[in-house]
């Protein structure tokens, strides 16, 4: 059977298209495609009309998808069709154009995506001449013309759209007053003080206010063309042109017609299926979901994706809501808010605001059970998108509350060579130091591509594609070249695009209905891909068996090259072995055999590593088994997400300072936490004195030894980005040291995502929480570390034991023809 | 007519797994096995950085590269967009559970792709 379903989409916008885009990827073939517009352009960035009429781009420049498009993707495109009616008995939808033809087409699934209407302010003299609403191509292409012949214009709404107008017919030369009902400009997206800030340094410019004015009617002149607006003050302004700008509506008229349920847009179900009719979808603007239609884009495209995820008949996306940010797009005015920015009187909420009046900077930040919960940033927004992600994130932000409102190059958050502003970087700036990725090579790469998520620029550029570290620098990169409301807002982040489901309900479902194979994961939580991806598997085989020791099976498919190998790939595809030395203590024995392993199999070099341990860099795949065999030491896991080293300095063994014996300490934790898989590396460090040689400031668990005890740090991270470990607790005996780090192991085993270190983790679920589990609780702390033992109890060591680790010798022995 | 070269049982190749085949001249060739028991055999080099593919995760048709997460696609040894390049893919013929490659494409093809 090759006949193919037909899907129609009523609507030729971005959201639509974006959908349209996500379902080929998907599958190309499954749907004939065709698609209903009435305006005579093919999809462009609707966005982008503000900068047009400002005259900062052109039209041409916001075509996002050219005719050959959809040639190319076989779709039937009718512009200028505007769909009147449809029957949704016969499956059939009926267009019409200016010259009263129709055209009909009939469909298997339906999408509607007809946007929203500017609303008209029912006033008087609304159908004059010279009033526009600004909402499309046509509108702004009527601005600009208007803007030859005339000189005054009247903006009404002073809202996001209504201020972007203003500014554009400014910048075309003409006088702007704005006229404005509420208090301040743009409440909806400001509190007072942003929006009298913004309102003056409007005004500097030249605009024009009239503010708290209630519009009673427009009056002509003798051609019928707008002449002024009266105000119901009886008070009255010149007016040649006037554009209503005073909100938008979801357009629904065609589906009320067609008695599809609408109640503020058209309903849908989560997976963007309207309520009435199964065979018909609704995106976008007009689409109510959960009872809010979106208008800003980033959320429009999560609901395209799932929709798409739909029509390929995956059947697994589920739309599940978007937090939104905005930006105004007026250059030279830096505004972003975003969630709750105005909190509440309940009590519950604290502000923390910085106002500078005289510079022109203000910043209001909510905070809500020590989580981020709004922002309202102008003048200096450099911080928006950290704290949008800190927002949707949900961390808690007690622990940097008090550097909170000085950004994130303030915590230490910074990019390459320090860089923390990305507005401020020149173009030949490396933005990416792994990858060597420019900051001008991003912004091409974003503007050229139409690149709307951290994803694509990572996939199109690699920057922050490697170590992550510059995240932030590119996330900002994004906000400024692509402006605001593209920053992607999903409320949770998938594990891969294999899957809607985030790492903590991957964690929960193992957990709770114990799936003890990855098939078993696959299928209860409907994974799209069959076998999963090299971002997906790996996590699924670390959740498996850190919630299931004993029971679930380790799958080396699962494991990246140097955790199935059990040593690390180097650049030619030699590997290094890294035996352990427990504490950084060694013996004449050891190192004799491993200077005959170093003859004997010609290994090139052999370096001291940062870990108190010895590297055999150059080892050849085949000769592994025999280096491990023939060195005799346990593996050092130093190719795993497991405990690595514990770094220890002499102690009191030696040292004429040392108040107590760290080597001994470290030698036991190691001994007795060693083949601790985890969902990062792990490195621990004991120093005998506060001196502190071993650097136990910056590791996962750092313990220092005083008179009177141990003092125990935890989530230090000296890599990407170093982080000094935070006090945790003082103890007096090495038991407790090793009960209290074993607990927190456990924890963090339990508990944290995989690829996430500890002070990720830590900054996640807050120092308190962990405090309350580990220091709180002494019954829940001792059961932490009875399960760590219980897990690693006759736990193999991989480089002796390979039956019982799993390791599949085969990939030691090539093949020969 | 392809005079074939019985390399292995499919059984000797780990599911969502591979092997190296040394060849008499040039650089190994990976021998693939994913999910389905379908073998796919590519020049053990990455186009990118000449990373051993053989190393490598598997899964549905793709492999990705154990030193820079390339996705090569195991069918014709190409990288999956936005990245470029190919690597050469061997022909394979899978009977009575053994895999075979083309004699001719093991003593030609690939050469000059020398290991550093």
């Amino acid at each position: 059977m090759t006949h193919k379903l037909k899907l129609v989409m009523v609507g030729n916008g971005m959201a639509g298209v974006r959908t349209l885009e996500e379902l080929i990827k998907l599958t190309p073939d499954l749907y004939d495609i065709t698609v209903f517009g009435s305006e005579p352009h093919p999809n462009y960035n609707r966005i982008l009309l503000s900068p047009v009429l400002a005259g900062e781009q052109t039209l041409d420049e916001i075509i996002l998808n050219p005719l050959d498009w959809y040639s190319d993707n076989n779709i039937t495109l009718h512009t200028s069709w505007t769909v009147t009616e449809v029957d949704r008995i016969k499956r059939i939808v009926h267009a019409t154009n200016t010259a009263a033809e129709v055209k009909s087409a009939p469909y298997d699934r339906l999408i509607l995506a007809t946007g929203s209407n500017p609303f008209m302010l029912p006033v008087p003299g609304r159908e004059l001449d010279g009033v526009l609403a600004y909402r499309d191509i046509a509108d702004t292409q009527a601005m600009i013309d208007a803007a030859t012949k005339y000189k005054h214009a009247v903006v009404i709404g002073g809202g996001l759209l209504g201020l972007e107008a203003a500014n554009g017919l400014m910048k075309r030369g003409m006088r702007v007053t704005v006229v404005h009902v509420g208090e301040w400009l743009m409440e909806r997206q400001l509190d007072k003080v942003a929006g009298g800030l913004l309102q003056r340094s409007l005004e500097e410019r030249g605009m024009q206010f009239r503010m708290g004015a209630h519009t009673q009617a427009l009056q002509a002149d003798k051609n019928g063309r707008v002449a002024s607006v009266l105000f119901k003050d009886g008070s009255h302004v010149t007016a040649e042109l006037v554009v209503m700008a005073v909100g938008i509506r979801p357009n629904t008229a065609l589906a009320e017609k067609m008695h599809l349920h609408c109640e503020r847009g058209i309903v849908v179900s989560d997976t963007l299926q309207t309520v009435t009719d199964p065979r018909i979808y609704a995106v976008g603007e007009c689409a109510a979901h959960r009872g809010i239609a979106y208008g800003l884009v980033a959320p429009l495209f999560e609901q395209g994706k799932v929709l798409a995820n739909h029509l390929a008949e995956f059947g697994i996306g589920r739309y599940s809501g978007s937090l939104t940010s905005t930006k105004l797009k007026v250059t030279g005015i830096d505004l972003f808010s975003a969630g709750d920015f105005m909190g509440s009187d309940d009590g519950n909420t604290e502000e923390i605001v910085l106002s500078d009046p005289h510079e022109g900077v203000y910043k209001k930040l909510i905070i809500r059970n020590d989580q981020l919960v709004g922002a309202c940033l102008y003048g200096d927004t450099v911080d928006g998108s950290w704290y949008f992600k800190l927002l949707r994130d949900g961390r808690s932000v007690a622990d940097i509350r008090e550097k909170l409102m000085f950004g994130e190059s303030n915590i230490g958050d910074v990019g390459h060579e320090g860089h923390s502003k990305a507005a401020s970087m020149p173009d030949d700036a490396e933005v990416c130091g792994c990858n060597g990725v420019k900051k001008g090579a991003i912004c091409k790469a974003i503007q050229d591509k139409g690149l709307f998520t951290l994803d694509e620029v990572r996939k199109h550029t690699k920057a922050s594609a490697s170590c992550g570290s510059c995240t932030g620098l590119v996330e900002q990169i994004l906000m400024f070249t692509a402006g605001g409301d593209y920053s992607a807002t999903p409320k949770k982040k998938a594990i891969c695009g294999c899957t809607d489901h985030s790492h903590q309900e991957v964690r929960d479902a193992i957990r709770d209905h114990k799936l003890l194979t990855n098939e078993a994961v696959f299928k209860f939580l409907e994974w799209k891909s069959p076998t999963g991806c090299a971002t997906c598997r790996p996590a699924i085989n670390y959740y498996r068996i850190s919630s299931w020791p004993k029971e679930a099976l380790d799958d080396p498919q699962s494991r990246l090259i140097n955790e199935r190998s059990h040593a690390n790939i180097q650049k030619d595809g030699t590997y290094s072995v890294i035996p352990r030395m427990w504490g950084g203590e060694t013996t004449a024995d050891e190192l004799r055999r491993i200077a005959d392993v170093v003859d004997k199999y010609n290994i090139p070099t052999v370096k001291v590593t940062g870990g108190q341990r010895i590297d055999l860099l150059g080892v050849k795949k085949e000769d592994l088994v025999n280096v491990w065999k023939d060195i005799g030491m346990p593996s050092g896991h130093a190719y795993a997400k497991a405990l690595r080293t514990v770094k220890t300095c002499v102690g009191s063994e030696w040292c004429r300072m040392g108040t107590q014996d760290s080597t001994q300490m470290g030698k036991d934790l190691e001994k007795a936490m060693w083949r601790m898989y985890a969902p990062h590396k792990v490195k621990f460090a004991v120093s005998g004195c506060p001196r502190n040689c071993a650097e136990a400031g910056i590791k996962d668990v750092g313990i220092i030894g005083v008179d009177s005890g141990w003092e125990m740090y935890i989530a230090g991270n000296g890599g990407i980005k170093t982080e000094v470990a935070e006090f945790f607790v003082k103890l007096k005996t090495a038991e407790e040291v090793m009960e209290y780090t074993g607990a927190f192991m456990q924890l963090y085993r339990e508990e944290g995502w995989y690829l996430e270190r500890t002070v990720h983790y830590v900054n996640r679920v807050g120092m308190d929480y962990v405090k309350r589990k580990i220091l709180d609780d002494e019954a829940g702390r001792k059961a932490l570390w009875a399960r760590l033992q219980f897990a690693l109890d006759g736990e193999p060591d991989p480089w002796f034991e390979f039956d019982k680790a799993q390791v599949d010798t085969r990939q030691f022995e090539a093949l020969t023809v | 007519m392809t005079e074939w070269k019985v390399i292995c049982k499919v059984d000797d190749i780990p599911v969502l797994g591979a092997r190296r085949v040394q060849r008499a001249k040039g650089v190994e060739v990976a021998v693939f096995r994913n999910a389905e028991d379908r073998v796919f055999a590519l020049l053990d080099q990455c186009p990118h950085k000449r990373g051993p593919l053989s190393q490598g995760l598997v899964f549905g048709d793709t492999v990705v590269c154990p030193l820079h997460n390339w996705h090569i696609g195991l069918t014709d040894g190409c990288a999956h967009a936005p990245d470029e390049g190919c690597t050469t893919p061997f022909a394979v013929r899978v009977e009575h559970g053994e895999v075979a490659l083309d004699v001719n494409e093991l003593n030609t093809l690939a050469l000059d792709d020398a290991s550093h």
